[in-house]
């Protein structure tokens, strides 16, 4: 069972509800629940979308862009439906904080909704959870059910003359549907494959409807702003990075967990302390700061905060706040190549750079990490990679591309010390591994 | 009239469908939620399973094939009654994700992908399943296990061993 850690630094936010039996409605309104809707009711939509900008929210899911400022891009008028989607399709290797929203607090996630529905003069939504998430979809249908029978959606939302529907949806196994526009193809009931952009989701989304897609926990986060106040969040964090953020810290560490922390909380610090440092008190190799499509940071380059800014300023990315701590004993050669597998498993095949990309960078990491490589297989790899960066109509080319040209370039002579002719010196290549490939 | 037609679904399934259907602005929206739903009563997507799920969409058999294609979590064959799934992917690799696709693999005589003879346990290496900060982590059908050991694997062969013979 998926659990929340604490440590005293925790700043419980968007968890302030969670072990607290929020799943039920009666004791979610208790603890303030719904009130944020109410308030929003009150509210014109500019000044909603205006709060929202003051709270210096951005997007968990992990492109980090201002909420209440993709908000406001949805024009006021429009021919056709808007729409809300949450996108709970987490699938970013590290990353399992989403799930905690689902089973703890399922309301503060349709409440979220609600108001952004509010905010942009929609009047219906869409929870999409990844497929394997079933018994979370189980408590957002109950949950779902739960508002509908006490009058919150529906016709005349708490009276008012707003109509709000919300409707949960599963997927069905596709990290790719993670992306904004891949899943509005699922939602109608296609193959996950991205649309061409511009037209963007704001102007042209679910059925050509202008569209709001947030991650889980950026909507989770959005009544718990106005339960607090904008102002208040926003100062929670750090500068136009407002609030806490759920962090998924896994691998090498002595309490892995997902603990709720501040925006710009020290690397370093989550990781020695927060986290109990590394696992058996071996040293530290790498950190993958934000889910593994990031660029990976070595030891000495973690001092720093952990906010969208600050990540980039180091080289890498705050992605879906999933830290993965590797210690002394791994190989980065067989960690890339892990790494990519997934991503070539995972590539809709549609862009040729990324299809081809992963392919090949599969195969030169196989053979690097199972022996035969020759000399050009590392420049290659750095070669393929930088050749797939923004030259795919999705970010899962550079996904795949961005760690791989980290690895290489940060542990290039562990690249070399494959080349020996007989693959891995540290692990060789086990025969436990089941071929797949 | 739809109350006319023969389904090879349960009643319950059936009526669940004719629901979803009028759920979206678009029918065709409920494909997915359908076939995967469908697949857990029937155990897999059958040609029976594209066929009605067609029929109840309006769209051609082969939109439906063409979907199915795309999804993991969609299977064209019977798998175990236990469907077991380890997660090798980073967080459950630096845990021993690995080990423990092993070792399932060992303890049930199977390889991956494959399903045991008397078609109790099936076993599948699959991608992430975010349960990273409790890996290593094994799905078994829509089951979390969770900060795995090949002992605590043993132990949950064992209960899903004694559930099958019951």
């Amino acid at each position: 069972m998926a659990y929340l850690t604490t440590h005293p630094d925790v700043v419980p936010v968007v968890s302030y509800r969670f072990g607290k039996g929020a799943v039920d409605i009666d004791r979610y309104i208790e603890l303030e629940g719904y009130s944020s809707v109410r308030k929003c009711l009150e509210m014109e939509p500019d000044a909603i979308i205006n709060e929202m900008k003051t709270s210096g929210l951005r997007g968990r899911g992990g492109a980090g862009f201002p909420t209440g400022m993709k908000w406001s891009f949805v024009p006021k008028q429009s021919a056709k439906p808007k729409y809300v989607l949450v996108n709970g399709d987490e699938s970013e290797p590290g990353t399992c904080k989403d799930r905690l929203i689902f089973e703890y607090d399922p309301h503060s996630v349709i409440e979220g909704t609600m108001i952004a529905g509010l905010a942009i003069g929609a009047k219906m939504g869409f929870i999409y959870l990844r497929g394997e998430y079933r018994y979370l979809i189980n408590i957002m249908e109950k949950a779902v059910a739960a508002a509908y029978a006490k009058g919150f959606l529906g016709k005349g939302i708490f009276g008012s003359q707003h109509d709000f529907d919300v409707v949960v949806q599963t997927g069905a196994g596709a990290y790719e549907v993670g992306e904004e526009s891949a899943l509005m193809e699922s939602l109608e009931g296609k193959r996950g494959v991205p649309r061409i952009k511009p037209p963007f989701p704001a102007v042209v989304g679910l059925y050509g409807g202008p569209t709001v897609i947030n991650n889980a926990e950026t909507l989770a986060s959005v009544p718990h702003i106005f339960r607090i106040g904008a102002a208040e969040y926003a100062k929670l964090g750090t500068e136009r990075n407002g609030g806490t953020r759920l962090f998924c810290i896994s691998g090498h560490v002595e309490k892995p967990g997902v603990y709720e922390l501040p925006m710009g909380y020290n690397l370093k610090k989550m990781i020695y302390e927060v986290a109990g440092g590394i696992l058996g008190g071996k040293k530290l190799k790498a950190v993958v700061p934000g889910g593994s499509s990031v660029p990976v940071l070595l030891p000495d380059e973690i001092d720093i905060g952990m906010d969208f800014d600050q990540v980039a300023k180091a080289g890498s990315m705050l992605g879906s706040g999933g830290v993965v701590v590797l210690d002394e004993s791994v190989c980065m050669v067989e960690f890339a190549l892990r790494t990519i597998k997934f991503y070539r498993h995972e590539s809709c095949g549609w862009c040729i750079p990324c299809r081809e990309g992963t392919d090949w960078l599969q195969k030169s990491l196989t053979r690097l990490h199972m022996g035969g490589a020759v000399d050009k297989d590392i420049n290659n790899i750095q070669y393929i990679a930088e050749n797939m960066l923004g030259r795919t109509f999705c970010p899962l080319g550079d996904a795949a591309a961005m760690p791989t040209i980290g690895f290489v370039k940060k542990f290039r002579k562990e690249f070399e010390d494959h080349l020996n002719g007989k693959g891995c010196p540290y692990h060789p290549a086990a025969d436990y591994e089941l071929a797949t490939v | 009239m739809a109350a006319e037609k023969t389904t090879i679904f349960s009643p319950e399934l059936a009526a669940r469908f004719d629901r979803l259907v009028t759920l979206y602005p678009v029918k065709r929206s409920a494909l997915i939620p359908m076939l995967l739903y469908a697949q857990d009563e029937v155990g897999y997507i059958s040609d029976a399973v594209v066929a009605e799920v067609a029929e109840r969409i309006g769209i051609a058999e082969l939109d439906v094939r063409n979907v199915v294609s795309y999804y993991s979590l969609m299977r064209t064959k019977l798998v175990g009654k236990y469907h077991v799934q380890v997660c090798t992917n980073i967080a459950c690799m630096l845990r021993g994700g690995n080990e423990l696709l092993h070792h399932c693999s060992q303890r049930l005589g199977i390889g991956n992908k494959q399903t045991t003879a008397d078609g109790v346990f099936s076993l599948e290496e699959v991608e992430c399943i975010g349960a990273c900060s409790w890996a290593p982590a094994v799905q078994v059908n829509y089951d979390f296990h969770e900060n795995l050991t090949t002992e605590l694997m043993d132990k949950v062969l064992d209960e899903y061993r004694a559930k099958a013979s019951k």
